[in-house]
């Protein structure tokens, strides 16, 4: 064991939890605001594979990562748009049209990805940037300030998306909506719209944490790359107790102790593999069972709104 | 009244508008009726374009075709992404009813439906990999089984792996520690420790024949470790090889040919051809034969294949030595899972 605890090792997963932490963070903090007002997502698998998808086609026809960017957040929005259409007008179960959307991306973005890739391909993604000074700091330059673009991105989010929920107009009306919708109807809250703008921030960030996949820690598309990572956001977002925060912490813990389990075989620790692998999942369940915030649900998610009845 | 007329047109909208968005699969296409064709039907976990083992089978049944005289002469029908078994079972069930000569469930985690597939169609030819049990010990005679003897592909990366590294770390990315994987990574392992006794194989699993990305930070987590030379199974590799590419370390292939994602850092590759299992298995089936045989491909029968990439030099002493242990494991003076026989 006392192999694990070496500066490098330590230096090591600290920098790949960063890493594998990105597209989670995106994911689950979209997936907090749709929660947030009411409204369960489980598509986010799906929306990323699409967000993936068309980030990467994009970045390849045209060259320029940013339409890409752009493109995956395009493709997010119209994912997001569907889910809003089928279960905030529509008032579907939102637990099964989630999941169907989920399915629908993931035989989209494979159909696409068939129809005009064909096969594997690769492209220079995102590339590291060190940040001035701060990336000059021994050890700690090298692990925080050395990182591509999205990645930065998603740990800016983190306090971006606290203060909008917690400080403004918008993320008053948004608790409101998730927490006692007509009541927030008879202060003239447009609880429709703001359900719709949630759901589709969500799906603009799920769309960008598989471009974050795509363009800038993979850099290619293969069908089913996210192979379940929507669904581990999701449980993030419980996990983190539906702050932002809270699902910062889950997702560093996540991916740290994903990273962990690599350096535990490849340092060669006597641990069967497939315990290894488990590891990250049974420590988010232990920790989901142990932090009993449930107090903390927004009281009408997964809920359907209708104006008159109660 | 009006809200549930609002939400039906919204509904049907919707509908058709993900109807237009999903193009229909192009049919097989039909053949002459004049002269009957042989059918083959292959149902793979991945996709035909995996650079991997999907692909591998895939290409093996082209090049029969080809030689068979075409889609009229040979017809190939498939169903792809059926890493959900249940999924497979029931397209594997739906081939054999629609009268197909043979039936390959291209996975060895279809084994057990396969084994309660087969006794209800007699009549139909059956085969799957890789395995080497045909299920004749359950009474069953129309399986065939094929696997490919990975190890020895595998022992002698290992060995180039070793005899080029500069750091004396090698990394395998590896996915399930089971079936032709585990094969693969064994004789790696061994063909390393074989020639050079000082080297050290740091060994990594996912769990997964899919994860990509957490192939990738496996990928990352031994080069951090100090591994310039990587290899790894299974379609998920693609990501552990842009990791390779982004931080300048070799790659070693197997199942399908990889340099497409890394044109400068795959070094060699094994390659599977299955047409020897599949021209056999035709054969037979058409002299009435449906099953009861196990296949292998090896060095040997030439089933297993070493392929350079030109763009990625190997020194001549290296790649001699890599003949010689080929020549080794040809002649049986080489196991590939412990090393040579004394």
């Amino acid at each position: 064991m006392a192999e694990l605890f070496t500066l490098p090792v330590l230096l090591g997963i600290i920098y790949s939890g960063i890493r594998l932490a990105t597209p989670y963070l995106y994911a689950a903090i979209g997936e907090t605001f749709a929660q947030r007002s009411g409204v369960l997502n489980l598509g986010v698998d799906g929306i990323m594979l699409m967000g993936a998808y068309t980030g990467f086609y994009i970045a390849m026809k045209t060259g320029n990562l940013f339409f890409g960017l752009l493109g995956a957040a395009a493709a997010g929005l119209l994912m997001g748009l569907l889910m809003s259409i089928v279960s905030v007008s529509l008032q579907a179960e939102q637990g099964i049209s989630g999941i169907g959307l989920n399915l629908f991306g993931l035989g989209l973005s494979t159909l696409l990805f068939k129809v005009t890739l064909g096969g594997v391909e690769s492209i220079r993604g995102f590339q590291p940037i060190r940040i001035p000074l701060l990336g000059q700091i021994p050890y700690l330059g090298d692990i925080f300030f050395n990182h591509n673009l999205l990645v930065y991105g998603a740990f800016l989010l983190v306090p971006l998306a606290n203060f909008v929920l917690n400080k403004t107009t918008f993320g008053l009306k948004v608790r409101a909506v998730g927490q006692n919708p007509q009541a927030a109807d008879t202060l003239g809250v447009n609880v429709t719209l703001i359900r719709y703008t949630t759901v589709c921030l969500g799906g603009i960030l799920a769309g960008i944490a598989g471009a974050s996949l795509s363009l800038a820690l993979i850099n290619l598309f293969q069908e089913n790359m996210t192979s379940g990572m929507g669904f581990i956001a999701v449980a993030l977002v419980y996990f983190g107790g539906w702050r932002p925060w809270g699902v910062m912490g889950g997702a560093l813990l996540f991916s740290f102790v994903n990273a962990l389990q690599l350096w535990v075989q490849v340092k060669g620790i006597n641990i069967p593999s497939d315990i290894a692998v488990m590891m990250p999942y049974i420590l988010t369940i232990i920790a989901l069972t142990l932090s009993g915030r449930r107090a903390r649900q927004p009281q009408a998610l997964t809920k359907p709104f209708e104006r008159g009845e109660n | 009244m009006k809200k549930i007329v609002v939400r039906i047109a919204l509904l049907v909208a919707l509908v058709s508008l993900l109807l237009s968005a999903c193009a229909q699969p192009a049919a097989p296409t039909q053949p002459a009726q004049e002269e009957k064709p042989f059918r083959v039907a292959v149902v793979m976990p991945s996709t035909i374009t995996d650079l991997a083992f999907s692909q591998s089978f895939f290409e093996a049944l082209k090049k029969v075709q080809e030689e068979e005289g075409g889609p009229s002469k040979f017809e190939i029908a498939y169903s792809e992404g059926m890493f959900n078994v249940p999924d497979a079972a029931a397209a594997i069930r739906d081939y054999a009813s629609q009268g197909y000569d043979l039936v390959i469930a291209h996975g060895s985690q279809y084994g057990t439906s396969l084994s309660q597939i087969a006794p209800d169609f007699p009549e139909t030819a059956f085969a799957w990999g890789t395995s080497l049990d045909t299920f004749q010990a359950q009474g069953i005679n129309n399986v065939y089984a094929y696997q490919a003897e990975s190890q020895e592909g595998g022992y002698v990366l290992g060995t180039i792996a070793a005899l080029m590294s500069k750091s004396g770390v090698l990394g395998v990315c590896g996915p399930v520690n089971a079936g032709d994987a585990k094969l693969f990574v064994d004789g790696f392992v061994a063909g390393a420790k074989n020639a050079r006794p000082d080297i050290q194989v740091n060994v990594t699993f996912t769990g997964s024949f899919s994860d990509v990305s957490l192939m990738a930070s496996a990928a990352e987590t031994h080069i951090a470790a100090g591994a310039d030379m990587l290899t790894g199974s299974s379609q998920s590799v693609v990501g552990a090889i842009g990791v390779a590419k982004d931080k300048g370390a070799y790659w070693f292939g197997t199942q399908w040919e990889q340099t497409p994602v890394g044109p400068e850092t795959v070094v060699a590759t094994q390659v599977f051809d299955w047409t020897i299992v599949i021209r056999d298995m035709v054969k037979s089936v058409r002299a009435g034969v449906l099953g009861g045989k196990a296949y292998t491909l090896t060095f040997k029968n030439g089933g297993l294949k070493l392929v350079y990439n030109d763009k990625v030099p190997v020194p001549d002493d290296i790649k001699a030595k890599a003949q010689e242990t080929i020549n080794g494991i040809m002649n049986g003076t080489i196991d590939p899972l412990s090393g040579p026989k004394q």
